[in-house]
């Protein structure tokens, strides 16, 4: 029997494998329950004596994500991971990357929280991610993967938009994304970019040597002359709406013809598709709105479905009630938005979200 | 085809690599597979659970809230997991340890005693292959070929010595599985 080159792996490992075969230069991290297994299989495949790529244990989240802003400066393909707590300890760093519009990728396997919390599965840092989380007015790209497969690509998906917008870029994965495992197609592997194609591509703006024929490239997010902060700030701003045009990501399932429409994203977006299904074997015309990037959010398309006249959201997520917020700015007052969740590291059953459909929409 | 199966015991009953042996061979299989366990805290010496899914078509949920078959492998999963099986499903467990027997008349019900065997054997570590083999002996969801390249795809190679023992356990646990009711 012929062998396939199909793997079972955690959604954690398929990220190392992923970054090593997308030419990654650089990875910085530490260890945190749930997504250890990162730096783990990193640290197992050795990728310094095969592409050449690094891989460095940090002291701290703090280093972490500052050894991060220095490898992107030069204009490197660098990554970090952690978990809810270990992001809060490195929004400082996040913040200065997204000010020196630098590259980058910066996974976070979601933990409940707030403070310390727990080690299983949680989506509360939405708000974190999407609406900052470090100081200043700037955004991240953020993916949103439901499969382990997604882990994968949302990898090389995320380097490319982080070096074309020139911005940080994060994958918000959660506990049960990272320690599932599932069938998975790895991609190919791909060289590291050369010093030649770094200087064709990043010469306009890294630190990688200046040559006699320009001026020097600063990289920094500091500027005291508010006329000229103002204006970096206006680029960023002019940036993000680029992005909010051209790069939303997002799958609509049995949408078409749906009279209420469930949005989730990531695990809980995976759990909801099985509301689907039994919603729709008991007739119900049930949909599901998933973004695939958190941001840009997929605004427009959730106002079409409410302008179309879906008679209800229903936004299912395991917190609290943070991407209902985006769904109700989308819908506009057009139909009732509600919200379902659990919180501290509790998942739903397909069946608990159908059940809260009814409750709190259907039966109204 | 669809088996949403729950594995249950006490961490260090090799739970979670059974899940990961049955889940390769799923794969191997053709089959759409996932793999979800439960970790952490948990795993050290309290109850270790995972949910394995084979299906012949894209799997939507990883998360159930019934299932198919359970494999109980301690009291307090008996207490918990056997409420959970469909009507009609299947439930396995090993006597050893276990103060109340499952109750439930509507569904298929099944002992293997492999910590007996394996401590009559003295081989402590084939205890999870010889469930497994009890398992595939009630559902034959795999092909016994495909368990097999399963088995030596998720041992690290410097297992694979273990693997004509493991093998055998496999078969025996499909020897020594009683129907209860």
């Amino acid at each position: 029997m012929a062998e396939k080159e199909v793997k079972l792996m955690k959604g954690n490992e398929v990220i190392a494998h992923a970054a090593i075969r997308y030419g990654c230069d650089g990875y910085f991290g530490y260890p945190i329950t749930p997504q250890s297994e990162v730096m783990e299989t990193l640290m197992e495949l050795k990728p310094w004596e095969t592409t050449g790529m690094v891989v460095l244990q940090a002291e701290s989240e703090i280093s972490s994500i500052n050894m991060v802003y220095g490898g992107a400066a030069t204009g490197k393909r660098v990554m970090t991971s952690s978990s809810s707590p270990g992001i809060s300890l490195m929004a400082e760093g996040i913040s200065y990357l997204a000010g020196a519009e630098l590259p980058c990728l910066i996974i976070n396997c979601q933990r409940g929280g707030p403070g310390l919390g727990t080690i299983q599965p949680s989506q509360g840092d939405y708000f974190q991610a999407v609406k900052g989380g470090g100081h200043g007015d700037y955004k991240l790209i953020v993916f949103a993967p439901n499969s382990v497969q997604e882990m994968h690509d949302h990898v090389a998906e995320a380097f490319d938009l982080a070096f074309k917008y020139r911005n940080p870029a994060m994958i918000l994965a959660d506990g049960a994304i990272g320690q599932m495992m599932e069938k998975v197609v790895l991609a190919p592997q791909r060289p590291r970019k050369t010093d030649e194609e770094l200087k064709a591509e990043c010469d306009a703006w890294a630190a990688m040597g200046k040559p006699a024929g320009r001026e020097r490239n600063v990289v920094t997010s500091l500027e005291l002359q508010s006329e000229k902060m103002e204006i970096i700030n206006q680029r960023l701003q002019a940036k993000y709406k680029t992005l909010e045009e051209n790069e939303v990501r997002f799958e609509a399932v049995e949408c078409d013809d749906a009279d209420y429409v469930i949005v989730a994203f990531g695990s809980s977006a995976r759990i909801c598709s099985a509301t689907v299904e039994m919603a729709r074997a008991e007739g119900l015309k049930v949909g599901l709105l998933r973004p695939i990037t958190l941001y840009p959010f997929p605004t427009q398309q959730i106002a079409e479905l409410a302008a179309r006249g879906v008679k209800g959201f229903l936004s299912a997520e395991l917190n609290a009630g943070q991407m209902v917020e985006d769904v109700r700015l989308a819908v506009g007052g057009k139909a009732p938005v509600e919200h379902y969740g659990r919180q501290g590291g509790m998942l739903f059953n397909p069946d608990e979200v159908l059940a809260a459909l009814k409750d709190k929409l259907i039966k109204k | 085809m669809k088996e949403t199966l729950i594995i249950a015991g006490f961490g260090g009953q090799g739970v979670l690599s059974m899940g990961k042996i049955l889940a390769y061979s799923g794969v191997m299989q053709d089959f759409e597979v996932t793999w979800m366990p439960s970790y952490g805290p948990e795993m050290r010496g309290g109850t270790a659970n995972v949910t394995v899914i084979l299906s012949d078509r894209k799997i939507s949920s990883p998360i159930a809230h019934e299932f198919d078959t359970a494999i109980i492998l301690n009291q307090q999963s008996m207490e918990k997991f056997e409420p959970m099986v469909k009507p009609g499903g299947v439930l396995i467990y090993d006597t050893n340890g276990i103060t109340r027997h499952p109750v439930r008349e509507d569904i298929s019900v099944f002992a293997i005693d492999a910590t007996a065997e394996c401590a009559r054997l003295g081989q402590a570590k084939l205890f999870n292959t010889m469930i497994l083999g009890g398992y595939l002996k009630v559902r034959p969801v795999v092909d016994m070929q495909n368990v097999m390249i399963g088995l030596k795809k998720s041992l690290p190679e410097r297992a694979w010595k273990m693997l004509p023992d493991n093998e055998k356990a496999i078969i025996h646990g499909g020897e020594i599985i009683r129907k209860i009711r």
